[in-house]
């Protein structure tokens, strides 16, 4: 029964994702919603950590599989924008790439000018 | 091949299932960033409908069934995120000057380039949300007038072109905290980001996962904002 009642909890909380979606006129999607839930179950101990810790684990070891099929779609839907495609690509692949760089620069200066004032303090 | 398989409702899931292990196979022999498990199950599979003569509809007749656990999985992020809460109220600070700087460079770009590829409207609206999760995306697209293919594809070229390159990325510039590494895959390339994430450990998936939330909201807001000057 354990794992029926994990798969149990996760799912209320996804409906409960979903019925914020459909009462909040935010272009929030349902899992957000649901992820923001359940942090705030775990926070406030309405939820423990034990009763839904294998199922998680296991839904997020194997997240990368919700991805394949929608990939394989892409194969349908190159053709339909010829035109823009070379676009379309460049801006994806040039803006994925400065963002990456630009968000992790600016965590590591910060983490790390942070870390140096307390080490400063305490040592 | 295609009549054979048309109505059955595990063609598809299983195909994704094998595809996917045949990836991790292979994408651990080679020990390269660029065989990515997702990118090689992707191409894997295209391969082996081309080659066999089977329709998309055929196979997302049995692969749609997975797409199902996109929501609950989505939630199940909230996991690393508590496990991680600690470091999260340390670093607050730093997290947000992060995804907050990575969301208006990304805005910037995509305004730029779409003015320099002189692009229709339509597609610049439908590029504006190219680096948030699937989900937030189709709405804002939506909203904006934007054309949901092209959107889809904009994400999802992000999503797995961040998970290929966030190795080499990071070798090449350095970033070696988690904290760092996880924000540059969330804001850059969200769930498909976190997916990568996960690989590398629990800080990184924790980080990612924030950011997918925070870059959505963020997204949502400048994204109207900067299009108005279009």
């Amino acid at each position: 029964m354990k794992y029926a009642n994990q798969i149990m909890i996760i799912g209320g909380i996804s409906l409960a994702g979903e019925l914020l979606n459909y009462l909040l006129p935010l272009p929030v999607p349902a899992s957000v919603y649901g992820m923001l839930l359940l942090l705030l179950c775990l926070c406030t101990k309405r939820i423990r950590l034990e009763q839904i810790q294998e199922t998680a684990d296991f839904l997020l070891v194997a997240m990368p599989l919700v991805f394949v099929a929608p990939g394989v779609a892409l194969m349908e839907s190159f053709g339909l924008m010829q035109g823009s495609l070379l676009g379309i690509l460049v801006i994806s692949a040039g803006s994925t790439v400065v963002v990456m760089v630009l968000s992790g620069l600016t965590a590591q200066l910060l983490v790390r000018r942070k870390r140096e004032k307390e080490e400063k303090l305490h040592g | 091949m295609d009549s054979i398989v048309r109505e059955s409702a595990y063609f598809g899931f299983f195909l994704t299932l094998a595809g996917y292990w045949a990836a991790v196979k292979v994408s651990r022999r080679m020990k390269s960033t660029l065989c990515n498990p997702l990118l090689l199950s992707i191409i894997f599979i295209i391969a082996f409908l081309k080659i066999a003569g089977i329709s998309y509809d055929s196979f997302d007749n049995g692969a749609k069934y997975i797409n199902y656990f996109l929501t609950p999985s989505t939630v199940c992020l909230a996991v690393p995120l508590y496990r991680q809460l600690r470091l999260l109220k340390e670093y607050a600070f730093a997290i947000l000057a992060s995804i907050m700087a990575g969301t208006a460079a990304c805005a910037a770009m995509i305004f730029g380039l779409s003015r320099l590829f002189l692009l229709e409207e339509s597609i610049y609206a439908s590029l504006v949300p190219k680096s948030i999760t699937t989900a937030i995306a189709l709405g804002m697209t939506e909203e904006m007038g934007g054309i949901a293919a092209v959107t889809i594809m904009a994400v999802f070229v992000t999503g797995i072109l961040g998970a290929v390159i966030a190795g080499a990325v990071f070798k090449l510039f350095h970033i070696e905290e988690p904290v760092a590494q996880g924000l540059a895959l969330g804001t850059a390339s969200h769930a498909i980001g976190t997916s990568k994430a996960l690989e590398l450990g629990e800080i990184q998936a924790a980080m990612s996962s924030l950011a997918i939330a925070v870059t959505g909201v963020l997204t949502v807001i400048i994204g109207p904002v900067v299009a108005g000057f279009y």
